[in-house]
């Protein structure tokens, strides 16, 4: 039974960028909907701005970021820099796609708690999800 | 945060304070109820519109040509968009915001996905809690998109002043339509999808059908619309703004004001008893050893709740 008050996580699944591609990103989204989660899925070809603009609108606890175009450097820092300019610095970030173990550590600088390569499961970012999501009213 | 500054932050029209204080009522947290006290008072002046019809009718992409619409006039918009949780996860993919993409950047319009859980306070309540949020918040137009045409659909129509019915050709939409019994709550019908074939005959059927209903007061226009190309869209606002001319100049805002006050109070009623009596978790278990005795048919469901509600009393 499901209780009166009880604690939902929202994430926010963003494609930022060109490329059209997101089987993965819906993949994933599945994934966190069947393990009981809300995902808002916003669709391809978001701008930095309007992912951090419905992570703020929506309240989300967790905003992952989906990109296999290689432009990662490029968007990621701006999306980080768009939810700071609205005051959203409490989500957990995390990214999944075509990203090369060099750019890693600058992902985790950059405040990426989670970085999912390709051959990462969807149970891994499952679990990487409840984990990192710290009980909040 | 306090929930006074909370409340304060609605005001002044703080979005990312009024994305967490929809958060906070939306979960049913008793620092959610605390807000919405303080909130209550100063909604009431929104326009607050329903826009209902089955899957794949076009809904969000209506609303979001709408959204456009409503902006050019210069009215501020709150929208909350509500998808299906699943029954058996409870996770929910909330995917509105994909139709409504170009509005993310306006700041004068604030969009909510919510998922319609299996909280015990129903649907409709929540939804009318977070409409009276946006409503505080200033925007002039509360607009609640559901998914599909049932009961909840029906119910969530209600907490609206104004319900505009989506229907498509060629689905079987308008006997779908007589079926649940929601034409009757439609004060807009729009035929969406319009160049698709037998859009003429579902708008002349609709007519017909309308000629039954209703004869005097509010006169139920059916409006054509393509909704992806914002054909009709004009239209749609114009039926609006004479609805709630309508319903300011007739006096019926007054009677539907004091029928939602009345449904809303019933419904609250409802969940503070079933809050009060199984909420917490000695609650929980009572209620499951009186869902057992009932299912053994030890005892009827009507004397099993008249002991649970007991059991409040004498607390």
């Amino acid at each position: 039974m499901t209780t009166t008050e009880q604690r939902q996580i929202r994430v926010l699944i963003a494609k930022p960028g060109l490329d059209g591609h997101d089987r993965g990103a819906k993949v994933v989204a599945r994934a966190l909907r069947d393990s009981g989660m809300e995902v808002i899925y916003t669709g391809i070809r978001q701008t930095p701005e309007m992912i951090a603009e419905a992570a703020l609108q929506e309240d989300v606890d967790v905003v992952g970021l989906s990109i296999l175009s290689g432009a990662h450097m490029e968007l990621f820092p701006r999306v980080v820099e768009a939810l700071k300019a609205r005051g959203v610095s409490d989500v957990v970030l995390f990214a999944g796609g075509i990203i090369p173990e060099e750019d890693v550590a600058a992902l985790r600088a950059l405040g990426f708690r989670g970085i999912f390569r390709p051959g990462a499961s969807t149970q891994e970012i499952v679990e990487f999800v409840r984990a990192s999501v710290e009980p909040r009213e | 945060m306090t929930v006074d500054e909370l409340a304060e932050g609605v005001l002044r029209g703080d979005r990312r304070l009024l994305a967490r204080a929809m958060t906070l009522v939306e979960n049913r947290t008793p620092r959610g109820r605390h807000l919405l006290r303080l909130l209550y008072p100063h909604s009431g002046r929104a326009h607050t519109v329903g826009v209902t019809g089955s899957a794949g009718s076009g809904k969000s992409t209506l609303t979001g040509a709408l959204t456009h619409e409503l902006r050019r006039r210069g009215k501020t918009v709150g929208i909350i968009a509500v998808d299906p949780t699943s029954p058996f996860t409870s996770g929910a993919i909330l995917g509105d915001r994909i139709r409504m993409q170009d509005l993310t950047g306006d700041h004068d319009v604030f969009m909510r996905s919510v998922a319609t859980r299996g909280s015990l306070g129903g649907l409709s309540e929540a939804v009318a809690d977070l409409m009276c949020v946006l409503d505080a918040a200033g925007k002039d137009v509360v607009i609640v998109e559901t998914v599909g045409a049932g009961q909840d659909e029906v119910e969530v129509a209600r907490t609206a002043q104004t319900t505009v019915l989506v229907l498509t050709p060629g689905t079987g939409d308008d006997i779908q339509a007589m079926k649940a019994g929601i034409m009757e709550i439609a004060d807009i019908l729009v035929v969406n999808k319009a160049d698709l074939p037998g859009a003429d005959t579902l708008l002349g059927h609709l007519r017909a059908l309308l000629m039954l209903n209703r004869a005097e007061g509010w006169q139920v226009p059916v409006q054509r619309a393509i909704a992806s190309r914002e054909e009709g869209v004009v239209e749609l606002a114009d039926a609006i703004e004479q609805r709630r001319r309508f319903l300011e100049t007739s006096g019926a805002l007054e009677t539907a004001r004091r029928e939602r006050a009345r449904h809303q109070l019933l419904a609250a009623m409802r969940s503070a008893l079933i809050r009060r009596a199984v909420g917490e978790s000695e609650g929980v278990s009572r209620l499951e050893e009186a869902v057992e005795r009932v299912a053994s048919r030890e005892i009827d469901p009507h004397t099993a709740a008249e002991e649970l509600i007991e059991q409040v009393r004498e607390r």
